[in-house]
């Protein structure tokens, strides 16, 4: 009996031990997380329920929903309008860019998968410019699409064609915007699926073969429902990506021609410091922005669990 | 047979649509790398040439003669504030993933499994109360706002704790048998079994931080240029020398040339780290 109480008190020693330094590993990490990431979350959903001002702090009043119902109904408002108008620009960039973002690489990852001659050096090449910042990737693509000696229209002039004004004109604007997205960002998917495509048992395919499968049957059949887990992870994070884009519209063609390329976060950017600031509308507009890619993600995973199960 | 012929047709195929794709993807950069040391002249008469005339250093000295566009200043700035970044959160996270896998407490793995799922929390709803934060602690417009806040990613941490659950716990008890404290275990059996997962997750958090644009342009808005990051400083050049083509594609070269190196000995380990993101 003693014995046994010894050995307990020495466990729950132990344990306690065990503990105290797990915190202490654990402390730095847990404090920086909890002051710079949950802290500022709720910070912000208290801020998106006040009339926030910034230079006169005594005149921040709570108003409940107020500007949520400002930049929702209240249709004769200004927020009202840099809302929906933002909102619907970046649902376009969107709508428009996810397809090509996750098909793109999807190809490109097949073809590397067949590991052709030189498979490395492509991939290295394609994914290059994932790692260049948005400001270079702008520098250099602006100059692309300019008229009047842009490449891209010296080329269609030499080529005998007419210019096309880029930047300044829909829906060009947006295919610019687009294809730079392409260009930049579209490497990091295809590594992912790459990955994924490597993970897939070969035998799979050579079972398909010998039942006479061809490539579309075998992608189709085999190929796509083990790509599965990747295609989640790819399609959430690209849309999630995609929602929040704001350099290449900023710096491309900023935001015009007309606004018709002002997406959402180029509204609260504004809204958020500087003379014109507000913001209790400004996170209100990000808390709604947070709530529909939230709601967009888990319907997403709920589609292609479906799909990979079937 | 007949497969392998198949398969070789394929492979041809796919060589094919891979080199033409890679070409269209390297062209924008050869052309700027072009533009950069061409004569004015002529790039307004051969816009489309990719080989300069004329080889000229004029758009480089152009760049590094002006007081308003201090470059290699940006470029030192950038690194400066990447490289602590780096290291902080390198040193932060090493030891949270450390107590995530190795140590043992009540609720170790769903407080982990909490942390991870706030990923999902878009962090534009942080930008707002983040400014007013850096505000009130006095560092807006300065350094640390663009150190500090990032040092609770999450992206690292997940990262080293996947890697340090893969250590052979046997390694740690035999340690602890020869009398090592955990901090002992940590820093002579953990991390040097470590250096590829530890190398993954410097390269992101310094990639990340190196390339940020939204955040460090809020914190800039009205600070001296001298202080500011590369990417805030070359968005001031595409919006000021809209028409000087050489001078900034120079700039560009200059920007993407030192990224290239490092990404051209680190591929590797940079391809690697990505497609482990996939991979759970």
């Amino acid at each position: 009996m003693q014995i046994s109480l010894d050995m307990k008190r020495r466990r729950m020693k132990r344990i306690v031990k065990e503990h105290a330094s797990a915190y202490a590993f654990l402390l730095p990490y847990l404090v920086l997380f909890s002051v710079f990431f949950i802290f500022p979350f709720i910070y912000g959903l208290v801020i998106s329920l006040f009339n926030w001002n910034l230079f006169f702090p005594e005149e921040t009043r709570f108003i409940g929903f107020d500007n949520f119902r400002r930049i929702w109904f209240e249709s004769d408002g200004i927020y009202y309008r840099y809302f929906w108008s933002g909102l619907k620009n970046t649902l376009i960039f969107v709508i428009f860019s996810v397809p090509f973002l996750v098909m793109i690489p999807l190809i490109l990852a097949a073809l590397i998968d067949m590991e052709p001659k030189g498979y490395k050096v492509f991939r290295t090449i394609l994914f290059m410019p994932t790692v260049l910042s948005i400001s270079s990737v702008i520098l250099i693509w602006k100059w692309q699409f300019y008229t009047n000696g842009g490449f891209i229209n010296a080329l269609l002039l030499k080529l005998g064609l007419n210019e096309i004004p880029f930047l300044v004109s829909q829906p060009w604007a947006w295919i610019s915007i687009i294809v730079v997205t392409i260009w930049w960002t579209m490497g990091t998917n295809m590594v992912i699926l790459g990955a994924g495509l490597k993970n897939i048992d070969r035998s799979l395919y050579e079972a398909a073969s010998i039942d006479g499968a061809n490539y579309i049957q075998t992608f189709r059949y085999i190929t796509m429902p083990s790509l599965a887990p990747q295609m989640l992870i790819v399609m959430i994070t690209t849309v999630l990506a995609s929602f929040g884009v704001y350099g290449q519209p900023d710096l491309l063609t900023n935001g015009g021609p007309d606004f018709s390329t002002t997406v959402l976060m180029m509204r609260i950017r504004p809204l958020a410091l500087g003379t014109n600031a507000n913001p209790g509308i400004a996170t209100a507009m990000a808390v709604s922005m947070g709530i529909l890619m939230v709601v967009i993600s888990i319907v997403q995973a709920k589609i292609i669990k479906r799909r990979g199960d079937a | 047979m007949a497969i392998r012929a198949v398969q070789n047709k394929r492979k041809n195929i796919s060589f094919i649509i891979l080199l033409i794709i890679s070409i269209l993807w390297l062209t924008p950069v050869v052309w700027g790398l072009a533009t950069s040391f061409k004569t004015p002249q002529d790039i307004s008469s051969n816009p489309t040439s990719l080989f300069p005339q004329t080889f000229t250093l004029q758009h480089y000295q152009g760049l590094f003669n002006r007081p308003d566009t201090p470059v290699m200043r940006w470029m030192l700035n950038s690194f400066i504030i990447a490289g602590s970044y780096t290291v902080l959160y390198l040193m932060v996270i090493s030891f949270a993933a450390y107590a995530f896998s190795i140590l043992k407490f009540k609720f170790r793995d769903q407080i982990f499994w909490v942390i991870l799922s706030t990923t999902m929390i878009p962090t534009v709803i942080n930008l707002v109360p983040l400014i007013t934060m850096t505000i009130d602690f006095g560092w807006f417009g300065s350094w640390l706002s663009l150190i500090i806040p990032g040092l609770g990613g999450v992206f690292g941490l997940f990262l080293l704790r996947q890697f340090f659950l893969g250590i052979p716990y046997e390694l740690i008890e035999s340690a602890k048998i020869d009398g090592l404290n955990n901090f002992g275990i940590f820093l002579k059996i953990v991390l040097p079994l470590s250096k590829s997962a530890l190398l993954v997750a410097a390269l992101f958090a310094f990639m990340g931080n190196w390339n940020d644009y939204l955040w460090p342009l809020i914190q800039f808005s009205g600070v001296d240029a001298n202080m500011w990051t590369l990417p805030v400083g070359l968005s001031k050049i595409a919006g000021t020398y809209n028409y000087d083509y050489g001078l900034t594609m120079a700039a560009a070269i200059l920007a993407i040339v030192p990224v290239v190196i490092v990404y051209a000995i680190l591929q590797d380990k940079i391809i690697e780290g990505v497609a482990r993101t996939g991979i759970k």
